[in-house]
């Protein structure tokens, strides 16, 4: 049979049963758009939180006091609350440890904050002038927190523009305003800029203040809360991060690992399990999507096997007029990967726009990829080939005069 | 041309063996008319089924052209029909839905002729089964029942088989219909043709140069034409 005729033929075939071929394609459609569209939305989500985290500053490493360490059967004191950090450790790391750029500790604190009349509970950072740098804090209005500030323990605050917002009014410019956080008067210097992203985490809704300004007056301690630490270079990231171990655990006095009282948060390794459970989230969400697929294919299966007895007759005339086993099996097969690859083109089109839907209507970011769509197209060929290669094999397997003969 | 040597066809169904055919031997020359004729159920149709590589026996040997096709696989077979054979069958068996000229190229699809090539070839087909160029583009089954078995002779004609097998072909046709096929078959023949008719009517079984009778699945009689007259004499 020559590839023209082929395809002749499976034009004829599907034409003549329009509505079951439209329906048995539908089936493929639905599928394979409803695979593109959710491994668009694992994708989006993926770039999402990842974006988010490298916004919160490049080649982090960020020290916190406490253990995760489970030794036997007790957990050690859990992250973040004890105060076995000190900002002598931060002074230390700066000095010390070569390949950083900066470091940036952070003491933090829940406080009320009061202005004429409104008040409100928000995260108070203490944070020195190298924060912005570090964690990728950029200003609106006004002046970050400044070296003379933090050698002055001045009582001055930037706040974050949720914050401002919420007391002052949206898009007011409060630089030079007055605020009562606990018991003390600080004067506003500036506002930052939104980064996105709300809840637990967010940095729109926070007030900056003098690092020696909150544990003076809020802490009342000179522990730390975290240490951020930027290094030069993603590559470098590991042995920073070993010979600071090393340096606290000398300056804490540690000498058995097992009694380390920080630990270390390394950007690189938080990115890589983040993109690893947004991977197990594509995989799974394009899974079950794969099931209406996989659905798509039994449909087509049905519709073929259903053609093969309905055409039995004819089956059996191109046996006798001389058609081999691989003519017979090539005309069905080719009719059933027609219909999967029209439906493949058709749901990867209607994928393509029900993930541009979803990302208009809602906050979700869709990706379509390259390998999504070769993906999605290989699998509907797959398909058609092998739902239709039984029903195929059948149609061939069928005697001439049996075939002829059957009403 | 053609050689059968003790073919023997039995059908099995549950535990009742059904003999189609029993130890039937003949010969058929190139060129040869022969009518196969005999009752309803007497074998004719296995017959022409084995004949024409359509099935194989389940003794005996088989040889066309000096191959031994008894043996021969399913898609082997396909080659002998596509190649050698041109059917017409009882029933017509033409393609619902489909043109008079793609009914006729179907052929020529199996043979991969190219495209160009297969109208002049079904042109010349249908000139000779007798239909007009009018119905060429009409679909089958806008035919008469005349017309349907001119398409199905041209059909068997288009890939310019040596042997020509027809099954009842005036089965459905009134007399003078059948007539005129019938000295289309005749014509065929004097091109050089192979051709062997099954039919159930002595009338019909007289236009051929030579009779086979069959009965029960064995041959009975095998006439030329010179003592043709004894065999009526025999049947009445
Ligand atoms: N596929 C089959 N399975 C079982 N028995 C069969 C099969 N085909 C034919 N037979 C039997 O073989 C015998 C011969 O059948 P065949 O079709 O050759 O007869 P025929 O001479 O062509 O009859 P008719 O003139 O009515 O067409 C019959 O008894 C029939 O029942
Ligand atoms: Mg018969």
């Amino acid at each position: 049979m020559l590839i023209s005729d082929i395809f002749e033929e499976t034009f004829f075939a599907v034409l003549s049963n329009k509505v079951r071929s439209g329906l048995t394609a539908l089936g493929i459609i639905i599928g394979i758009a409803s695979v593109v569209t959710m491994i668009s939305i694992g994708q989006g989500t993926a770039y999402d939180i990842s974006t988010k985290i490298e916004s919160l500053g490049s080649n982090l490493l960020t020290v916190s006091p406490g253990a995760t360490k489970v030794i036997g059967m007790n957990a050690k004191s859990a992250t973040g609350s004890a105060d076995t950090l000190v900002i002598g450790d931060a002074d230390a790391i700066e000095e010390k440890i070569q390949g950083i750029i900066s470091v940036a500790p952070e003491v933090s604190s829940r406080q009320q904050v009061i202005i004429k009349g409104s008040n409100t509970n928000t995260n108070i950072y203490g944070v020195t002038e190298t924060y912005p740098q570090v964690k990728n804090v950029e200003i609106e209005l006004g002046t970050f927190i400044t070296e003379n500030n933090i050698r002055r323990t001045s009582k001055v605050a930037v706040l974050g523009p949720e914050t401002r917002d919420n007391l002052f009014g949206i898009g007011v410019n409060p630089v030079g305003e007055i605020i009562r956080i606990g018991s003390l008067d600080f004067v506003v210097i500036g506002v930052t800029i939104a980064k996105g992203g709300s809840g637990f985490g967010s940095s729109d809704d926070l007030i900056y203040i003098p690092i020696n300004t909150a544990q003076h007056y809020l802490t009342g301690s000179d522990s730390v809360n975290n240490i951020n630490i930027q290094v030069e270079d993603e590559e470098k990231m590991t042995l920073v991060e070993e010979e600071i171990t090393t340096l606290l655990l000398a300056r804490h006095g540690i000498s058995n690992i097992d009694d380390i009282d920080f630990n270390i948060m390394n950007q690189a390794d938080i990115l890589d399990t983040v993109s690893e459970i947004a991977g197990t989230m594509t995989l799974l969400l394009g899974a079950i999507a794969g099931i209406s697929l996989l659905v798509g294919g039994i449909g087509i299966m049905n519709m073929m096997l259903t053609t093969v007895t309905e055409r039995t007759r004819e089956i059996g005339l191109r046996k006798a007029l001389g058609a081999q086993n691989k003519d017979i099996i090539l005309q069905f097969l080719s009719e059933s990967v027609v219909l999967t690859f029209v439906g493949g083109v058709l749901g990867i089109l209607l994928g393509w726009a029900a993930s541009s839907f979803v990302m208009k209507i809602s906050d979700t970011t869709t990706i379509i990829t390259t390998w999504s769509i070769i993906l999605s197209f290989g699998v509907s060929a797959f398909i058609g080939i092998v739902f239709g290669y039984y029903p195929a094999r059948r149609a061939a397997s069928f005697n001439p005069i049996t075939a002829l003969r059957y009403e | 041309m053609i050689e059968c040597k003790n073919l023997t066809k039995i059908y099995k169904t549950g535990n009742t063996e059904t003999r189609a055919l029993w130890d039937v031997s003949f010969k058929i020359k190139e060129g040869e008319f022969v009518a196969i004729i005999g009752p309803s159920g007497s074998g004719k149709s296995t017959l022409m089924h084995m004949l024409g590589a359509l099935d194989t026996p389940t003794s005996g040997e088989y040889f066309l052209d000096g191959n031994d096709v008894s043996n021969f696989s399913d898609d082997e077979l396909a080659v002998i029909r596509k190649k050698k054979i041109g059917f017409v069958f009882q029933a017509f068996n033409l393609l619902p839905r489909a043109s008079v000229l793609r009914n006729i190229y179907l052929p020529l699809v199996y043979e991969e002729i190219p495209r160009e090539k297969r109208y002049e070839m079904a042109d010349k087909a249908l000139k000779n089964a007798g239909l007009d160029k009018e119905h060429y583009n009409h679909l089958s089954n806008q035919l008469s029942g005349g017309q349907m078995q001119r398409v199905a002779i041209a059909r068997a004609l288009v890939n310019n088989p040596a042997l020509i097998l027809a099954d009842e072909p005036t089965g459905n046709l009134d007399s003078k219909t059948g007539e005129v096929i019938l000295d289309t078959f005749k014509k065929l023949n004097k091109e050089g043709r192979t051709i062997i008719l099954i039919t159930h009517e002595k009338y019909i079984a007289e236009h051929a140069d030579r009779v086979i009778t069959i009965k029960d699945g064995e041959i009975e009689n095998d006439s030329r034409k010179s003592n043709q007259k004894k065999i009526k004499n025999i049947k009445e």
